[in-house]
Parts: C-alpha cells; sequence; structure tokens
C-alpha cells in the first residue's frame, strides 16, 4: 500500500543504490547515499527499524563493546547523542556515566583486564572503588567490590528510531518501499536487478544489503556464504517507578544492561538468551533467564526490588563468526555491498554505516571498513531466480 | 513474598474456572485425565457465575449464583484440583527446537506455566493447556472517561455479585448489550439508585433479537426480570442513547447524554442532557481475551460479530498449535450456554488426543449460537463511535497518548498496530494495550480504509498487539524471591 506510484508504470524504478533491510545500519546509510546525492530506494519487509535496531535495550556504551570497535563506538555514541542535529529528528538519546560492576574476585579481574584493553584502545574507562562507584550512582548496592566507571555512556529509546529515521529519509528524499520484501537479486545488464515478494522489482547501480541476521540470505542471492550467527537477546521492562537510578549500569561479563528512563521504567537487558531464529524471530522468553536477568539487576540496584514487570521479549541480534563488523564491498561483485552484524553494535552502528557511504560515494573514508573478505564460505549454491 | 520458585508437572492445565473452564474441567475428570483448573478468583465461577464473598453469603441467591453453586459442587464432586488466587503470568512452548528439549518422548509437556499464588511462585510444566479466560470488557473513550468514577459494566457486575456493592450512590448505567438490564437491576437490589439506564441500541435493535431469545426462554426470562425490576423503580431505559461526556475532576460528579444514530455516533447539534451522578457504569460489548494465544502465536481471524479478534479454533477448541486449545467467550462471544457445552466438548476433545485417538466428533452446543450471536451483534465494536472520539480524548491511558498523536503518527507513516505502538507508545503501558488496542487499531484502519473501504479488511491489515509476557503485570519482588549471587546462573562472558 505504500507502493511508489512510479511502480505501476510500465517501466521498472531506477536508482543509483538499492538499500535491503531498514534497520539502523541500512537506514543510516540510505540516508548519507542520499544527502550525498544519489538516488536511493530502501525496501524493508516490514516497518523501519522493528527488528532488532527497534528492540533492543537501547545502551550506548564503550563497556560492551569489542576493544577493536571503541574508536567506532566513540564516534557513534557522539553521532547518537548527536542525532537531532545530523538526523534532524529526536530518538531520546541521554548521556550519562556508565558504571560495570563485579561482585566477585574472579569478575574483579575480568573488570580489571577488559576495562584496561578498553582504556587503552581509547575508551575513557576508570577503574574505581565501590565506595567511589556508590557516589557515582547513589542507587548502587553495598554488593559490588570493584566497578568500572566512563562518563561516556547513556541510551536511547529505541523504539523511536524508526520514526525518527523515517521522517530523515523521506525529507532526503529517499524512496522507500516498506512492507514489502526482498526475495532475490540479479545482474541485468550491468545493474542490479532487486526481486520482490509482491511481484515487483528495483534496478539499481549498486546493491547495499543491511539485513542484519537475514544478511546470510541475501549474501547467497548472490553466490556469497556469510555465516550469520543469530542471538535471541531477552528483554524486560518495569513499569514507571520513582526514580532509583541514575547511570548505566553493567557488569563484568557484560551480560547486564540497566537503566531508568525519564518516564520512570527501568529496561533490563544484557543478552539473556531466550527462544528462537531467524524464520520465528524472538519467539518465547525463558523464564529461567528472565529470572536470572531480573535477579542480576535487584543485585546491583535493590530499590528495584519495589517494581513491577511490565513487558518483557526476545529480540534478535546478528554476529559473525568472528563477532566484528561485517562491512564493505562483496567480493566478486561489482557495485555491490554489505553492511551490519555488529556484536553489541548498536552504539557503533550508525558510524560504521556513515563511513561505508562515504566510501561508496567515492570518498574516502575516515577510518578502516570491515571486509567481509574473511568471513566467506564456500557458496550455499545461489538462490537466483533464472535470468531473463 | 519470597522464596524458591517450586516446580510442579501436570497433564492439563486450565486457565480460568467459568462455564467453559469448569465444564471442561469436570469433563477431564469424568475421563480420568490429571486436570489442574486455574483461576485468579478465589472460588470457580468465572464474571458470570461469580461466587459472593462468604462472608456476604445468604439470603435470596440469584439465579446466577445459584447456577455457579451447583458448578462448584459439581467440581468438588469430580475431584477437580483447584488452584485458587492463582495469577498466571507467562506461559510458554517447551518444543522449540531448543537442544535441552530434543529427545524427549510421549507425554512430555509442550508448555511452561509461570504463576504467582498468595504463597508461592510456582513453574508448571503442562502437556495440554485450555485457555478459558473469557472476555476484555470494551470501552469507546469519550472525554472524561478516566475520571474516578467510571468503571465497566462487567467490572461493575463483579462487584455486584462478590461484593454486593455498587459502584456508587447514584449510578448511571450506559452502553450496550444485555449487561445493561443486568446491572440496572442489580444495583438497585443493593440499594443504589439508577440515574439513568442509556443504550445505544434502539428497541428496533433488541426486536431482531427476540427470535433468538426466544430459544433461551430462560435467559429471556431472567432478562426480562430484570427489565421489570427497572421499570418498577421508576427507570426507563433511554434507547439510541450514548454517554458524550463525563465530568467532575477529582470524582465523577455528572454526565452528558445525548443522541446516537443507528451507527452509534453522536447526532450532531442535537439536545443533549446533564445528568447528575456519582457513578457510571458502561460498557461497549465484550472482546474474547486473546493475551495468552497472542503471546504463544497461535493463528487468529477478525469477525466483528464474534468479539473482534479472536483465537482459530475447530469446532472442538482446538487452535493451530498442538496441545494449545480454548473454549468459552475467548474463542468468540457466544454467551454462557454456548461455553458450558464448548468447554465440555473441548475436555473432551482434549481427552481423546491425549489418547490418541484422532477425530472430531458432532455436538447438540453447536445450535446454541443464535442467541449468542444476537447478542454479539448488539455488543459489536461499531466503527462510527471510534470516528467519532475528539482529538484531545486519552486513547492509550496507560500511557496518556490521545487520539490527535494517533492521528500524527499515521501521517508520519505508521501502517500496522506495532509500529503505530512505537511511534506513540499507545499500548506500552501496564495493561498492554488491552484496553486501548481495539480502539487504536479501529482509528487506524479508519483511515486507511477511507470513507468507501472495508474497514474489517484493513482491521485484519494493520493486526495485534505482539502477545508480550507478563499476562499480568509482577512484583518483580515475588518474581524472583530469595536467593544469593551464585544462584544467578551468569551466563559467559561476552566476547571481548
Amino acid at each position: 500500500m505504500s507502493k511508489p506510484s512510479h511502480l505501476t508504470q510500465n517501466r521498472r524504478a531506477h536508482f543509483d543504490v538499492a538499500v535491503v533491510g531498514g534497520g539502523i545500519h541500512g537506514c543510516t546509510l540510505a540516508l548519507f547515499l542520499a544527502r550525498g546525492g544519489m538516488s536511493v530506494a530502501l525496501v524493508e519487509r516490514g516497518s523501519l527499524c522493528r527488528e532488532a535496531s527497534g528492540t533492543n535495550a537501547g545502551t550506548l556504551t564503550m563497556q560492551m563493546t569489542r576493544v577493536a570497535l571503541i574508536p567506532y563506538a566513540l564516534k557513534g555514541h557522539e553521532m547518537w547523542a548527536t542525532a537531532h542535529d545530523w538526523l534532524g529528528h529526536d530518538v531520546g538519546t541521554v548521556v550519562c556515566d556508565g558504571l560495570s560492576l563485579a561482585f566477585t574476585e574472579r569478575e574483579a579481574e575480568i573488570l580489571t583486564y577488559r576495562a584496561g584493553l578498553r582504556r587503552d584502545a581509547g575508551a575513557p574507562i576508570e577503574l574505581v572503588s565501590a565506595a567511589r562507584a556508590q557516589e557515582i550512582e547513589p542507587g548502587l548496592s553495598k554488593e559490588p567490590i570493584l566497578a568500572a566507571h566512563c562518563p561516556v555512556d547513556g541510551y536511547t529509546s529505541a523504539y523511536l528510531t524508526g520514526l525518527a529515521y523515517r521522517r530523515a529519509l523521506l525529507e532526503a528524499g529517499v524512496t522507500l518501499y516498506e512492507r514489502v520484501a526482498a526475495i532475490g537479486a540479479e545482474r541485468a545488464n550491468g545493474a542490479h536487478l532487486l526481486h520482490l515478494a509482491d511481484g515487483g522489482g528495483i534496478s539499481a547501480t549498486r546493491l547495499a544489503l543491511c539485513g542484519g541476521v537475514w544478511l546470510e540470505e541475501m549474501c547467497a542471492w548472490l553466490g556469497i556464504g556469510l555465516p550469520i550467527k543469530v542471538l535471541v537477546n531477552q528483554l524486560a521492562v518495569t513499569e514507571r517507578m520513582r526514580p532509583v537510578m541514575r547511570t548505566v549500569i553493567g557488569i563484568a561479563s557484560g551480560l547486564l544492561s540497566l537503566k531508568q528512563f525519564a518516564n520512570g521504567s527501568i529496561v533490563i537487558g544484557g543478552g539473556w538468551q531466550g527462544i528462537g531464529d531467524r524464520e520465528r524471530g524472538g519467539e518465547a522468553l525463558r523464564t529461567e533467564s528472565l529470572i536470572g536477568n531480573v535477579r542480576l539487576a535487584c543485585h546491583a540496584i535493590p530499590a528495584m526490588r519495589g517494581g513491577r514487570l511490565a513487558r518483557a521479549w526476545a529480540g534478535l541480534e546478528a554476529e559473525t563468526a568472528d563477532a566484528m563488523p561485517a562491512a564493505g564491498p562483496v567480493p566478486g561483485v561489482e557495485n555491490a555491498f554489505v553492511c551490519g552484524s555488529v556484536h553489541s553494535g548498536y552504539t557503533s552502528g550508525p558510524y560504521i554505516a556513515r563511513l561505508l557511504a562515504e566510501q561508496i560515494l567515492g570518498r574516502e573514508s575516515a577510518r578502516p571498513l570491515f571486509p567481509i573478505d574473511r568471513l566467506l564460505e564456500p557458496a550455499p549454491g545461489a538462490t537466483l531466480p533464472a535470468t531473463e | 513474598m519470597t522464596g524458591a520458585i517450586t516446580r510442579h508437572r501436570v497433564e492439563v492445565a486450565i486457565i480460568g474456572a467459568g462455564p467453559a473452564g469448569a465444564s471442561a474441567a469436570i469433563a477431564l475428570a469424568e475421563a480420568g485425565r490429571e486436570v489442574l483448573l486455574i483461576d485468579e478468583a478465589a472460588q470457580p465461577g468465572g464474571r458470570i457465575w461469580r461466587a459472593p464473598a462468604s462472608a456476604l453469603r445468604g439470603g435470596n441467591e440469584s439465579a446466577e449464583i445459584a447456577e455457579g453453586d451447583r458448578l462448584r459442587v459439581r467440581l468438588s464432586a469430580a475431584k477437580v484440583s483447584f488452584m485458587a488466587n492463582t495469577v498466571v503470568w507467562s506461559i510458554g512452548r517447551t518444543e522449540t527446537g531448543d537442544a535441552t528439549d530434543v529427545a524427549r518422548g510421549n507425554g512430555a509437556p509442550r508448555f511452561r506455566i509461570d504463576a504467582l499464588t498468595p504463597a508461592a511462585s510456582l513453574a508448571i510444566d503442562v502437556r495440554s493447556v485450555l485457555v478459558a479466560i473469557g472476555t476484555t470488557e470494551r470501552i469507546i473513550p469519550f472525554p472524561g472517561w478516566t475520571i474516578p468514577g467510571v468503571i465497566g459494566l462487567a467490572a461493575t457486575t463483579i462487584l455486584l455479585k462478590s461484593q454486593r456493592m455498587a459502584p456508587g450512590q447514584r449510578v448511571v448505567v450506559a452502553g450496550t448489550g444485555p449487561l445493561l438490564a443486568s446491572v440496572a437491576a442489580g444495583v438497585l437490589k443493593v440499594g443504589a439508585e439508577v440515574a439513568a439506564v442509556v443504550d445505544l441500541a434502539g428497541p428496533g435493535d433488541w426486536l431482531a433479537a427476540l427470535p433468538a431469545l426466544a430459544r433461551e426462554p430462560q435467559a429471556a426470562a431472567r432478562g426480562a426480570g430484570w427489565l421489570c425490576d427497572c421499570l418498577r423503580a421508576g427507570v426507563r431505559p433511554r434507547f439510541r442513547s450514548g454517554v458524550m461526556a463525563a465530568e467532575g475532576e477529582d470524582r465523577l460528579k455528572s454526565v452528558i447524554l445525548g443522541p446516537v444514530d443507528s451507527t452509534g455516533a453522536p447526532v450532531p447539534a442535537s439536545t443533549i442532557r446533564r445528568v447528575a451522578c456519582d457513578a457510571l457504569a458502561i460498557g461497549h460489548g465484550l472482546a474474547p481475551a486473546t493475551e495468552v494465544t497472542r503471546l504463544l502465536r497461535a493463528d487468529h481471524v477478525f469477525d466483528r460479530d464474534l468479539g473482534g479478534w479472536r483465537p482459530d479454533t475447530d469446532s472442538e477448541g482446538r487452535t493451530s498449535l498442538p496441545g494449545l486449545y480454548v473454549a468459552g467467550d475467548g474463542a468468540g462471544l457466544r454467551g454462557a450456554t454456548y461455553a458450558i457445552g464448548a468447554g465440555s466438548a473441548t475436555g473432551d476433545a482434549i481427552a481423546r488426543d491425549l489418547e490418541g485417538i484422532g477425530g472430531r466428533r458432532s455436538h447438540s452446543f453447536a445450535s446454541q449460537v443464535p442467541l449468542g450471536r444476537a447478542m454479539g451483534r448488539l455488543i459489536r465494536q461499531r466503527p462510527a463511535m471510534s470516528a467519532a472520539i475528539a482529538p484531545d480524548t486519552v486513547i492509550c491511558r496507560c500511557e496518556d497518548v490521545t487520539r490527535e498523536e494517533i492521528e500524527a503518527a499515521i501521517t508520519n507513516g505508521a501502517r500496522e498496530i506495532n509500529q503505530l505502538k512505537h511511534f506513540t507508545r499507545c499500548g506500552m503501558g501496564p495493561c498492554q494495550g488491552r484496553v486501548c488496542g481495539e480502539v487504536a487499531a479501529e482509528i487506524l484502519a479508519l483511515h486507511l480504509a477511507g470513507p468507501t473501504g472495508d474497514i474489517d479488511s484493513m482491521r485484519r491489515h494493520v493486526g495485534q498487539w505482539t502477545g508480550r509476557a507478563p499476562l499480568r503485570p509482577v512484583p518483580l519482588d515475588t518474581m524472583i524471591g530469595d536467593f544469593t549471587y551464585d544462584d544467578i546462573p551468569v551466563p559467559e562472558p561476552a566476547p571481548l
């Protein structure tokens, strides 16, 4: 129903770029390409930012970011913090202190080691005593024995990103194909021809695949074997409650994220695994994991015990074999690119997509991308429709 | 409450002990199956056969309470285990291709139910689940509908039956359907005043239901009795009328009544009346409660005359998920008489399915549809009412989302109900969209259908909220119980 009117004409629409996948990566890439002067089509089988990009915890942190990604995450954090300026619409970003906690000697060792490596990579993380941590976060329990403090932390309201990006994309002149799935791609007359589930098609000089956990299937269209692992992250949110915390709280192992939003609700995450896969989505919760996750949260912030669980869900997260991003050209396929599948990549996502946009626009990238050559396996057999 | 979570296992669990759930429990117990009947209330009976609080027992009990008492006797004679005061807050499938669930034999649990009792936190593994949770009350918002003193019609019946109490001293009873007369008579019986009975339907709508009523003389006689009670007290129903607004600050002081047309929409520029009252019992129908079947991702269908979205079931309550059954009004509004038959039939079907006996049987209860159908039409959601909601009226009372905010989200491109939820927070609050969902979806569907389109096909297009746990808000303290740090199975560290 949102099909652009020119599709009803006989000629297929042609664009400089077709972007497949309307999450943070696809939306940011499409936005900067359009602003760079290209004609852009963005194809999303559902609504924008309603999968991983809209259902994650929204944490913007260095303390759960992979060490090699820290420089990118710092830039990404800056983009989230200034989204109102460059995106033009609010995504509810809050910048605040972040604390990663250790409750045991073993966790203190992990924390010391990890914080050190991240600090060396440029994150302003410093180890602090439990007493100092309690000054930074008065809601903290007496349980931690050590903490790592980072003033560059915070969160967005992930559910707001779809609306914000949608408005920005339309303002930038991107043609949106929403609620229609791309089902295959082929080369025709030197262009990429993208097949849509409604029988339509899009012709584009360049093709950018930004499908998150579905990137594996999309790459198979091009005869490329890029294995993508699917994580099923459980999340929970409380009813609104009185202010009980003012920071983002994590733990040494990285499996807790906790913050209270301005409306009083507390989002509890950390990547405890639920039940699901890329076909079914985040289908069901593991109650034991939900209870474990909430116990961990209350162990850190005891006043949360007075709250009530309002809603819990599971969302998918993509991960490559080495848990580093897939962002760069597709080897052996002219003018084809992938972008996405970053472990804990919400923080760095917009920046990595912007870097790829610069590369596609022929500008010099400020930082190297993450070409996928290292991740490729023998192609699983192309699922291309026969060439006409 | 503190303590560990206790684990239980039972063959069949039934959620909801109203006419459908209780009848199914008796059928299963008589078939020799192990069955656990769970309900939030202290005694079986559901809403319609709600038991009075025990201290209020005695005297001349109403027909409904007497019927409920007969059911309660039958349940205890059939030795059905009843778990009272128990809130089910989550149900999950165990059969999901998960490594821990592989290689299990026949009879293995297919679902895990998480529940809270006043004394314990429970996990119950079950082979089959019957969902018999009835309906959610519908109120189409109007100015002032969130003022204290405004209460649902169905909610009022619970107050009347279990506590023998009216919601106020001077009550306006408004909305549509058979509950109007029932509540008005109930309010009079407990000694409060009925300031007005305000019915969206016209006399003609009721006349159209007469042939169906004639096929259930008991129900017809009961309805006539309620009406006589009202007339004796000098209360005459105002037909084709609706509540235009409720007024008051911290407490309801008055309501504005005005005429409506045959679609339920207010008649513009017509004479309105202000009626002083301290309570407004109002209901615009009932909708099947689908939170459990949505959570489990069973298939649903939209059928306005049966209450809107309902789980897709066969004639014996089987859903699209093996082992998951639905019976009673929660499977589509057909009334209590039908629910008793459907509950028994579903109980039989569950027993046969457990024994591996395939096939379906025909059941005589299936002929008892006309009255339920007629009442269903009377209390169906009327699109014109949602279309007439004023821009500044709150639709989602949990998150304070108004009609105009929903319209703005539609202008910004929201085209399905879960996208609308992200754009506005509508449905994100503690009620999980149970109250606002139908209205938000109707407003979106009205927009997409335009003046001439098919609103029902657009309702199918915009969909339903994704079902989420918890089914009811859960106190975190109760959920997590007592623990030490060693009791938390903290997963291995994430990659560095």
